[in-house]
């Protein structure tokens, strides 16, 4: 069994003495993840943009992916890390499966585990440069929580990662409201996906959005989001004002 | 007043234009060929298409050592890994090993690499692994400085379900292309065929290549376009 610890340092021919403090720097990026719960359990929304950089590079990554029976998991942040995550994860759900007890892994579990990775990466000063958005339902109990990639962690009844925080909690601190059905939940996050990719430079118009209930988790083909431009202010925007944006 | 500076203590980098595309039927793998020290090509021929199993190849970009040395690690794993399986190993699995020791080894590493190649399961396949060690799977990979050129490019020449010589065809152009705009690419243009069949390597001089803007037929020497012993003055 593997633990989630990082390739450690060790005197070996393949690593040199002065790695030993090291803060990485990301290279393929996911934006922002959103998450709310609902009547029946859990939305999950994020985008399948892969940027490097400035340049909008991968336009067909998956970001949010199932774990175990229970939980949901979407990640932004650099995406070799969450492949990492999601390995050991399986790996952790497989240990877990084999003890065969009848005991499984809930969203809060899971939860509460990458926030110790999380955490203790960040202490070593080699993070997993990933924020993390986690739900789902067990035993008739909702549950949705994020963790980034220093540790901080909230269980809320809306999360979000990077500019959802500031773009998308907003609208769901006015529209959010316990027992949404379905639809409403669906439109809800649509709603903010849509003003995401109006104002966030990495986010793509492609996106999922995944279900999860006490049956288990679907995670929806990929679509893409109508955006409206035809508004009469931007016609001719600097009339009267040439030169002016 | 400025020196040259040739710096070729510099490391050999291969900025590099790598592409790899499925077809119907396999995939095909295309590289430039510049090697560059600094601001001096050090080989203008370069190899960057590698072999790591019968059917299975990698092209490398960034860092020339850094590439060599993990798909000389990953040719090693595979062909134990091939002794065991006692079956030639699957682009996957060529695929993450290439991974692995990306991603493990990310602080030190400075190469981006295009797997692919043809196995019984699952026909042709390219995995992308850029730098930080992520793995993907996709249709078409590009790679290298020279691919900044090329997102357009492909945004609008792609299709899925290619014929061998449409996909030859597209890889050869784009390569060119990319050696048109980006100073780090240059050379020959390789490809590297791979399908049920086998593999096939095949070779584009530059004299071979399309002209692209701004790009003149080439001359053996002015003596050979200007008329000859002609008291006309040339263009001032």
């Amino acid at each position: 069994l593997q633990v989630m610890d990082s390739a450690p340092v060790e005197n070996s021919l393949m690593s040199s003495e002065s790695d030993i403090q090291r803060t990485q720097y990301p290279y393929v990026t996911g934006t922002s993840v959103v998450g709310i719960k609902y009547k029946d359990g859990i939305l999950l929304a994020a985008d399948m943009g892969g940027s490097y950089g400035s340049t909008i590079r991968y336009k067909s990554v998956e970001r949010l992916k199932p774990v175990g029976k229970h939980s949901l998991l979407g990640a932004s942040g650099e995406i070799s890390d969450f492949q990492e995550i999601m390995k050991y994860l399986d790996e952790l759900i497989l240990y877990d499966n084999m003890w065969d007890d009848g005991n499984s892994f809930g969203p809060k579990e899971v939860h509460n585990y990458l926030t110790r990775v999380m955490y203790n990466r960040r202490n070593k000063f080699n993070p997993l440069w990933n924020s993390l958005v986690l739900g789902g339902v067990k035993n008739g109990q909702k549950y949705l929580g994020s963790v980034s990639m220093i540790g901080v962690h909230y269980e809320d009844n809306h999360v979000a990662t990077g500019f959802g925080n500031h773009l998308a909690r907003p609208i769901l601190r006015d529209e959010w409201h316990e027992n949404l059905s379905y639809e409403e939940g669906v439109k809800l996050l649509e709603k903010c996906m849509r003003v995401l990719l109006y104002r966030d430079r990495s986010a793509v118009n492609k996106l999922q959005i995944a279900k999860i209930t006490e049956e288990g988790v679907t995670i929806s083909q990929p679509y893409s989001l109508k955006t409206f431009w035809n508004f009469s202010a931007f016609q001719n925007p600097t009339v009267g004002a040439e030169g002016s944006w | 007043m400025y020196r040259l500076s040739l710096d070729v203590e510099q490391p050999h980098s291969m900025g590099t234009t790598i592409i790899g595309v499925t077809y119907n039927g396999g995939v095909v793998l295309g590289a430039d060929s510049r090697t560059s020290t600094g601001m001096y090509v050090a080989n203008r021929a370069s190899d960057k298409i590698t072999q790591l199993t019968d059917n299975v190849y990698v092209c490398r970009s960034g860092s020339a050592a850094d590439s060599q040395v993990v798909s000389d690690y990953v040719r090693y794993f595979l062909h134990q890994h091939t002794i065991q399986l006692g079956q030639p190993a699957t682009v996957k699995v060529a695929a993450s090993l290439v991974r692995q020791l990306a991603y493990n080894n990310k602080a030190m590493l400075q190469t981006g690499m295009i797997v692919g190649g043809w196995d019984k399961y699952e026909g042709g396949k390219i995995y992308g692994v850029p730098l930080g060690g992520t793995l993907l799977e996709q249709p078409f990979a590009i790679g290298g400085s020279g691919s900044s050129y090329l997102y357009g490019f492909f945004d609008q020449a792609w299709r899925e379900g290619m014929s061998q010589e449409e996909a030859e065809k597209l890889v050869v152009t784009a390569v060119s292309l990319a050696i048109a705009r980006d100073g780090a690419s240059g050379g020959v243009v390789r490809t590297v065929t791979i399908n049920k069949d086998g593999v096939n390597r095949k070779f584009y001089p530059g004299d071979t290549l399309p002209l692209w803007h701004e790009e003149m037929d080439a001359v053996n020497s002015l003596l050979d376009i200007v008329p000859a012993a002609s008291p006309e003055p040339m263009i001032s």
